[in-house]
C-alpha cells in the first residue's frame, strides 16, 4: 500500500506552490510513495535521548547586528522580471482588489 | 599566499609542458581544448572567451599576483559571477545576471586564476549523473554514453577532458567525490565552514560544500588553500586557522592508521571495485601505514536521512524562486493573482527532480510527519557522527570506495529516483558530519572506466587526509592517464 495518496500529493503541491498536471501528481504519488518506504528504516531505529544534529558546526552562527555596505536598490532591481526601478518596486499582480 | 611545491604540476594539466607558459597562451591552449571536447561532452554552460583572454593579457603584463598566476580555472554553474549569468541549470534562473561574485571565486581570482567558463550540473546540485539539467547532459570522456556523474558533472568532464587543471564543484551530498571517482580525477570536500558558501546558490545548508576538482592532490591543496579560510560573509564559515599544506604533503604515511568499514563494503558493490579498492589499500600498507578494521553501524542510513535532510532544507532554500525578484515569470494571463504566478512559475521553471525534492521536503515537515521524519532523522544523523567520532579514536583516515559501480550509462536511472540515490551511499556521509573527504583515481574497471578510492579524516585535519592522498599519486599512476579523448586532439590553434 502506497503511503501517500494522490489526494495528499495535491496538498504538499499547494503548500509547495506548485501548480502540478495530472501527469506528475500521478508520477509524484508513485515516486514518493517509493521514496516513502525506502526510508522508512530509519523509523525503527531506537533514537531515545538523542540530540538531533541540525548543523555540525559547534557554537553559534549569528553575527553582530551592525550595519554595512550591501548592493544597491539598481542592483537588486536590475534582474526582477517587472519593476518600477524609479519607484523602487518590485511589480506583481494585484493583491488587494 | 605560499607556493605549495616547487614546480607545482597544475600547469601540466593543461599543457602537458614543463615551464611558464604565459597567461595567454595557457588560457589560448584551455580554450582550443574546450572548443575540440566540447561538441562530445557538453560540459560547459557558458563559456567566457573575451573575458578569460582579456585578463590573461592583463596578468602577463604584471608581476605574479600569487600560485594560480595565469591558471585557467572553470566553476560550476551554481557559483555566482558578477555580470556573467549564473543557472544552477535551471530554467527558473533564466536571465539571472549576479551583481555580486562569490567568495570562492573572488579568492581564486585574487590568486591570479582565470575563468574560462561555467560549468553544468543537475539542477540546482540535485542528482547523480548530471542528466537533470535544464540543458542537457553532459558526457563521460571516458565513455560518451556515460554519465560523467553528478552534480558537478560538468567541472569533473572538463578537468578529465584536460581542458582546465583546477574547476570549482559543490558538494552536498557527494557531487564533488562521486563525479571525481567516475571521470577518473581528484575531488576535495573540505571539512564544513573551511570553504566560504556566499554566493553559492543554496541547496541544503547545514550539507553543502565547496572544493575543488582537479588532477593531482598536490593540485587539490593548492586550489584548497586559496579558497579556504574564514568569510565574514557566510555565518557558517569557520575561524580555524587553515592548514600548513606546504609541510603537510611529505609522502610519509609511515604508520598511519587507516580504518576500513568492512561491514558497509558488502551488497551492491561491483568486483571491479572492491578489488580496486582491495589494492589500494596494499599500496599503503606498501608504505608503512596500518590497515585497522572498523564499524560503522549507521553508515548504512545515510541515504535516507540524508534525503530526508537535505529535501527538508532543499524545499526551504528554494522558496525564494518565485518569479518576483529574478529569473522566469510565467507569462501573465488575465485575472492571474499572485499565488496563481507563484504556482505556475515554479511549475514551469523547476525540473522533475527538483520538484520531487521541494515535494518531499515540504511533506516530512509538514504538520504531523515533521517529528517521524526530519527529527527523527536529524537524531540518526547525530547516531552517524558519533560512528565517526569512535572510529577517529583508533584509525586516522577512514577508506572506502568512492561509488558502489564505475560510470552508468545515460539514461540508466533516471526513471528511478530511489536507485540514482544508492549511488551516493558511500559520499554521504561526509556531509551528514561536516568531515574532510576526498576521492582519488584509484584502478580502472574493464572497458576503461575510472574507479575512485574515498579517504574521509578527521574535522579539520585536511593535513592528514591530504598527506595520505597525495602519498597514494607518489606510489601510481592511474591519475596521469586522460580519456583516448584527450590524446586524440592535443594542442590544435583557436579558431579565429
Amino acid at each position: 500500500m502506497s503511503l501517500l495518496s494522490r489526494q495528499d500529493v495535491q496538498r504538499i503541491a499547494e503548500l509547495a506552490r506548485l501548480e502540478l498536471t495530472s501527469e506528475e501528481l500521478d508520477l509524484f504519488t508513485r515516486q514518493l510513495g517509493d521514496i516513502l518506504t525506502y526510508v522508512e528504516q530509519i523509523r525503527a531505529l531506537d533514537t531515545t535521548g538523542v540530540e538531533p544534529t541540525s548543523q555540525v558546526l559547534n557554537r553559534p552562527v549569528d553575527r553582530d547586528d551592525a550595519p554595512g555596505a550591501t548592493l544597491t536598490r539598481a542592483q537588486l532591481l536590475g534582474n526582477a522580471p517587472d519593476a518600477a526601478p524609479e519607484a523602487g518596486l518590485f511589480k506583481v499582480p494585484r493583491v488587494i482588489g | 599566499m605560499t607556493q605549495l611545491r616547487k614546480g607545482t604540476r597544475l600547469r601540466h594539466g593543461v599543457g602537458g609542458q614543463a615551464g611558464e607558459p604565459g597567461a595567454v597562451a595557457a588560457v589560448e591552449q584551455s580554450l582550443a581544448r574546450l572548443t575540440q571536447v566540447e561538441p562530445q561532452l557538453s560540459a560547459f554552460n557558458t563559456v567566457m572567451a573575451e573575458r578569460a583572454l582579456d585578463r590573461a593579457r592583463a596578468l602577463d603584463a604584471s608581476a605574479p599576483i600569487g600560485p594560480l598566476h595565469g591558471v585557467p580555472v572553470a566553476l560550476k554553474d551554481n557559483l555566482c559571477t558578477a555580470g556573467v549569468p549564473t543557472t544552477a541549470s535551471s530554467k527558473i534562473l533564466s536571465g539571472f545576471v549576479p551583481p555580486y561574485t562569490a567568495t570562492a571565486v573572488e579568492r581564486l581570482e585574487a590568486a591570479g586564476a582565470i575563468v574560462i567558463g561555467k560549468t553544468n550540473l543537475d539542477e540546482f546540485g540535485m542528482g547523480s549523473s548530471t542528466e537533470n539539467s535544464a540543458l542537457g547532459a553532459t558526457r563521460n570522456p571516458w565513455d560518451l554514453t556515460r554519465t560523467p556523474g553528478g552534480s558537478s558533472g560538468g567541472s569533473a568532464a572538463a578537468v578529465a577532458a584536460r581542458v582546465v587543471p583546477i574547476a570549482l564543484g559543490s558538494d552536498t551530498g557527494g557531487s564533488i567525490r562521486q563525479p571525481a571517482g567516475l571521470c577518473g580525477i581528484v575531488g576535495l570536500k573540505p571539512t564544513y565552514g573551511r570553504v566560504s558558501r556566499y554566493g553559492l546558490l543554496a541547496f541544503a545548508s547545514s550539507l553543502d560544500h565547496i572544493g575543488p576538482l582537479t588532477t593531482t592532490v598536490a593540485d587539490a591543496a593548492v586550489a584548497f588553500s586559496v579558497i579556504g579560510g574564514f568569510d565574514p560573509r557566510d555565518s557558517t564559515s569557520s575561524s580555524e586557522p587553515m592548514p600548513d599544506l606546504h609541510a603537510a604533503l611529505t609522502g610519509d604515511v609511515n604508520g598511519l592508521r587507516i580504518g576500513v568499514p568492512r561491514a558497509f563494503l558488502g551488497e551492491g558493490v561491483d568486483a571491479s571495485v572492491l578489488e580496486a579498492f582491495a589494492s589500494a589499500l596494499n599500496v599503503f600498507a606498501a608504505r608503512g601505514a596500518r590497515i585497522v578494521d572498523i564499524d560503522l553501524p549507521h553508515a548504512g542510513h545515510g541515504i535516507p536521512i540524508y534525503y530526508l535532510i537535505c529535501t527538508a532544507e532543499a524545499s526551504s532554500n528554494l522558496a525564494r524562486y518565485d518569479g518576483v525578484r529574478y529569473g522566469h515569470r510565467t507569462r501573465l494571463q488575465k485575472d492571474d493573482t499572485l499565488q496563481h504566478m507563484y504556482e505556475r512559475t515554479r511549475d514551469e521553471g523547476f525540473g522533475a527532480e527538483v520538484k520531487r525534492r521541494i515535494m518531499l521536503g515540504t511533506y516530512v515537515l509538514s504538520a504531523g510527519y515533521y517529528d517521524a521524519y526530519y527529527l527523527k532523522a536529524q537524531q540518526v544523523r547525530t547516531l552517524v557522527r558519533r560512528d565517526y567520532d569512535r572510529a577517529f579514536e583508533t584509525v586516522d583516515v577512514v577508506a572506502t570506495p568512492t561509488t558502489p559501480t564505475p560510470a552508468f550509462k545515460l539514461g540508466e536511472k533516471t526513471s528511478d529516483p530511489v536507485q540514482m540515490y544508492l549511488n551516493d551511499i558511500f559520499t554521504v556521509s561526509a556531509n551528514l558530519t561536516g568531515l574532510p573527504s576526498i576521492s582519488i583515481p584509484c584502478g580502472f574497471a574493464s572497458p576503461a572506466l575510472p574507479i575512485g578510492l574515498q579517504l574521509t579524516g578527521r574535522l579539520f585535519d585536511e593535513a592528514t587526509l591530504l598527506r595520505a592522498a597525495d602519498a597514494f599519486q607518489r606510489d601510481t599512476t592511474f591519475h596521469t592517464n586522460a580519456p583516448s579523448l584527450a590524446e586524440a586532439t592535443e594542442g590544435k590553434p583557436l579558431d579565429a
